[in-house]
């Protein structure tokens, strides 16, 4: 009897995750179909749309890197990606330590209202700072979104970073101090390669939140050859009225799965920002 | 004797800025905060202005008019039906959200093999682009391919003369309001799902094991367990997880964009694709600040609920 | 080399004074204990004679130079925190290189001298493992190697001992009072521990909510405590006090025994010591009870040494006597000791 309700409860667990992995990733099996089918198989309303009828195809691929700015997306989103990492950890490295260790009560303040600023959405800036593109002349130019990006990272990160930085123990710096650092240099060279995890963190973040944008890189750029990933894809696959279908899906996944797999490895430590104190 | 050449050395003393804790801290942290007073205080105020102005793409300029475009705003039936529309779409996702997420998060921490497999398909929705995700709905919604509306008539529910949806061939999910709303109800509860999953779980296994075991030495049932443990002491959690899920979804302009572009006939305009359309596509920069600036009271009382949650749990 | 002084020193942190108005000198060579209970400003003091806290007002002087403006590495001191503080991500061997390499020494010599210090706290087999592979003691020993491997001038220790479980904390002691003599160098320790302190202090600073009670050696805190609050923290258990025509009248413990076992040229005093609770402790049995009129009793408590078999019961009154050279005198209000023998 034991043994019927184990399995029971085991096929029920199983059913529950197979029916949630189901609704979380069948779009991106959907993708992986469209990928490879060719259009005919693709446009015939009556074949089965969750098989191959006719033998699979790289035409969509070809399509994709040679015919359209794909191969730009993923390089201007690189390039996008690398500027704002070196900007957020420019900046929020070195305020989340001063934050984390200098806090006796206005520190603290200070970073909660820094970590507050990110909710402040990009869908009340992105007017403003539409205009403040256009004033400096960067319109259609990858520098905007350079120089946007960090409106959200730099808050989450300096934020996350705080965290980091108050697990390290005063003492080891002071240590260092003792023995033979300045104030600086015990920053430097011994909490900062105490807090690499936490860096790597926030390069990841960086890197993840920036490709993900939309908004800005939606209302900045128009130039095909400027955008990135996360808008290339969704506007400029589209000829006229026609979805290219094929090419459309190949390029949102092609684009997905790495940066999916990062993020899941460090999704943990993300989500430990947002629950602040609340999980011990 | 190695003493006085330390002492002599130049910038070595309390006066060198590396040394000097205080200087030190407010250099450390300036560049942060100019760049948040720069690129998020100084364009707030701009939209304040905006929304009090007259400028348009067209003429940028600043002439203030008052609160004439929070009254026109108001007047616009679309912007009404906007403001509707983001309440019902980010209150019912959010609500789908917890309840699957408890009952996910809940099965994710039983042990079963290829964990890592598994949470990587389930967190597939967060951790992609959203605009691409997005994409790939927009296809599995399409009004003629769409997959759905295939295993539908493979299941005789649609396009039969005696099907239980109607004798048409297709659902045409993006083409009828109450449907394209709740496509995008889908798409968001799919987006957000991950991410409060994961809080929840943080959360679960954050319970102390010996208060469950206690309980169950006592002789509470599972369901009173449950009730008398896991939930009081898993709300704060759940309330972060619950009110972050209300920021993104609230502000959230990608799906919508994608999917429908507040169409068919306004059914599924929420405010920030509004704004989007009045303030960058039609140029009105004024009455598009005037739109988003509807957006910040919810918001302002959001971030007091979570500081006030996070203080709570802190004290506990 | 070696000598501190501690002059006129206060600190502040917010309104509350932690330090208060401190005057003190180390001797050359001495093992210095700072002795208080928590709160009290020993560990504070301590830092900022390291330079990691700066002090509200006063001064401090090492070797004849004021070296209150500089920073921690320019003072020439060696500090061991209670945590050890030992660097994670180092080997034990760049853990004790690092105060050498953070000064430019040059690879040669930081290898020679890294290879004495481990040698003298015979840690060489430890030299490749990291922090977390070592044991408490260990890592006890791989913090007092770092310290010692740039031969300061002053040592400064907190609460070094505070980790260690209490078998190993009483041979730590005695080796870290033995390697001290050795070194020969000026050593301020910081402990709340009167044991430690007693045992460890070449002389020891009791202090108390930021100010310095008494400056002396074990046996004159011991002996002729400077007030009530030494009297009654050094020592277990503490100095009885018993208040007696206006003043209090202090004595230990030990010295308070049944009436015949006493005796003294100077004469003794005898009270009526009606008991309470006893305790047998093996080595030692410990009386406690109430003396003098029912208006006026006063909680005191005996020490006996447990081959002293004598029949004691609880409920009863027995003759004990303090001889009156062991008598110490407080004034009631302000607590200090005064002069002189009792009446």
């Amino acid at each position: 009897m034991a043994n019927i309700g184990k399995l029971a409860r085991r096929g029920g667990l199983y059913t529950l995750l197979g029916g949630f992995i189901f609704f979380s990733a069948f779009p991106f099996y959907w993708m992986v179909i469209a990928t490879f089918k060719r259009d005919h198989d693709l446009f015939s309303p009556l074949n089965n749309p969750f098989l191959f009828n006719e033998p699979p195809t790289l035409d969509h691929l070809r399509l994709l890197f040679f015919e359209t700015h794909y191969v730009q997306y993923l390089l201007n989103t690189a390039i996008i990606g690398f500027a704002v990492v070196v900007i957020t950890l420019a900046t929020a490295v070195p305020a989340a330590y001063a934050l984390a260790r200098w806090a006796r009560g206005w520190g603290e303040s200070l970073g909660i209202g820094i970590f507050l600023t990110y909710l402040v959405p990009p869908t009340i800036l992105f007017i403003p700072l539409s205009r403040f593109a256009s004033f400096f002349g960067l319109q259609e130019s990858l520098w905007s979104l350079i120089l946007v990006y960090p409106t959200f990272t730099i808050p989450f990160c300096t934020w996350l970073l705080m965290g980091f930085f108050k697990t390290i123990p005063k003492d080891i710096e002071e240590q260092a101090m003792i023995d033979g650092l300045s104030r600086f240099g015990a920053m430097t060279k011994v909490v900062f390669p105490l807090a690499i995890s936490g860096i790597l963190t926030v390069v990841v973040f960086a890197f993840t939140l920036s490709m993900h944008e939309f908004i800005y890189a939606l209302t900045f750029i128009s130039v095909s050859a400027k955008k990135t990933v996360s808008i290339g894809v969704p506007t400029e696959l589209v000829r006229g009225d026609v979805f290219q279908w094929g090419p459309l899906m190949a390029g949102a996944l092609i684009a997905s799965i790495p940066v999916a797999v990062v993020y899941t490895y460090f999704l943990d430590r993300f989500v430990a920002g947002f629950t602040m104190g609340a999980v011990k | 004797m190695k003493d006085t050449v330390h002492a002599a050395r130049p910038g070595g003393g309390r006066g060198g800025i590396l040394d000097r804790e205080g200087a030190l801290a407010k250099l450390l942290i300036a560049p942060a905060v100019l760049y948040i007073v720069a690129m998020i205080g100084a364009p707030f105020v701009l939209a304040v202005l905006y929304s009090l102005s007259d400028a348009t793409t067209g003429d940028p300029s600043l002439h203030l008019v008052g609160f004439r475009n929070f009254a026109a705003v108001l007047e616009d039936p679309v912007f009404r039906l906007a403001l509707r529309n983001t309440f019902v779409f980010t209150l019912l996702s959010q609500s789908i959200v917890i309840v699957l997420s408890r009952i996910l998060a809940n099965a994710l921490l039983k042990p079963f093999r290829g964990k890592w497999l598994v949470r990587f398909l389930i967190l597939l929705p967060w951790t992609a682009p959203i605009s691409l995700g997005t994409i790939g709905w927009l296809w599995m919604f399409d009004s003629i391919f769409s997959p759905i509306d295939w295993v539908l008539r493979y299941l005789g529910l649609l396009g039969t003369a005696t099907g239980l949806l109607g004798p048409q061939t297709n659902m045409y999910w993006l083409g009828v309001p109450g449907l394209a709303m709740a496509s995008v109800i889908i798409v968001n509860v799919w987006r957000i799902l991950p991410l409060a999953t994961v809080i929840q779980l943080g959360g679960l296994s954050s319970i102390p094991k010996d208060l469950i075991e206690a309980a169950e030495v006592d002789g509470a049932s599972p369901w009173r367990r449950t009730l008398m443990i896991t939930i009081p002491l898993t709300l704060p959690i759940v309330s972060i997880a619950f009110l972050f899920g209300i920021v993104f979804t609230f502000t959230d302009l990608v799906v919508v964009y994608v999917l429908t572009r507040g169409g068919p006939v306004q059914s599924t305009q929420v405010l920030s694709s509004w704004t989007f359309f009045k303030g960058i596509e039609a140029g009105d920069l004024a009455q598009g600040a005037a739109i988003s600036l509807f957006m910040f009271p919810v918001l302002a009382v959001v971030a007091i609920l979570i500081l006030r949650m996070a203080r709570r749990t802190e004290v506990v | 080399m070696g000598r501190v002084e501690i002059r006129s020193v206060s600190k502040k942190f917010g309104e509350v004074r932690v330090v208060d108005h401190v005057d003190l000198a180390t001797n050359e060579g001495e093992f210095l204990v700072l002795l208080g209970p928590s709160g009290c400003g020993k560990t504070t003091l301590l830092r900022m004679i390291a330079g990691i806290e700066i002090p509200t007002e006063g001064d401090f002087v090492i070797d004849g130079r004021v070296v209150t403006d500089l920073p921690p590495r320019l003072r020439n001191i060696a500090m061991v925190f209670q945590s050890y503080a030992l660097y994670p991500h180092m080997t034990v061997y760049r853990n004790i290189a690092f105060p050498l390499r953070a000064r430019g020494v040059d690879e040669g010599t930081v290898r020679k001298k890294v290879e004495w210090a481990a040698g003298m706290f015979k840690i060489e087999r430890l030299l490749d493992r990291k922090p977390r592979e070592l044991s408490g003691g260990e890592r006890q020993r791989v913090a007092l190697a770092r310290a010692m491997v740039r031969e300061p001038s002053v040592f400064l220790l907190d609460e070094p001992l505070s980790n260690l479980d209490a078998l190993l904390r009483t041979s730590a002691r005695e080796e870290l009072r033995q390697f001290q003599r050795r070194i020969g160098v000026t050593t301020i320790y910081v402990t709340h521990d009167q044991v430690e302190a007693m045992g460890l202090g070449d002389r020891i600073v009791v202090m108390s909510q930021g100010k310095v009670r008494q400056v002396g050696t074990p046996l004159d805190i011991y002996q002729h405590p400077a007030d009530t609050f030494v009297a009654t923290f050094v020592g277990s258990p503490p100095m009885n006090l018993l208040e007696h025509d206006g003043i209090l009248l202090g004595f230990r413990p030990e010295t308070f025994l049944p009436a015949d076992a006493v005796e003294g040229s100077e004469g003794v005093a005898t009270y009526p010591f009606e008991i309470t609770y006893l305790e047998y402790l093996g080595a030692e049995r410990l009386v406690y009870g109430d003396v003098g009129e029912k208006s006026h009793a006063r909680h005191v408590v005996s020490r006996l040494p447990g081959s002293l078999n004598l029949p004691l019961e609880a409920g009863k009154t027995y003759p004990f006597a303090v001889a009156r050279r062991d008598l110490r005198r407080f004034d009631p209000k302000s607590g200090l000791a005064l002069p002189g023998e009792t009446a």
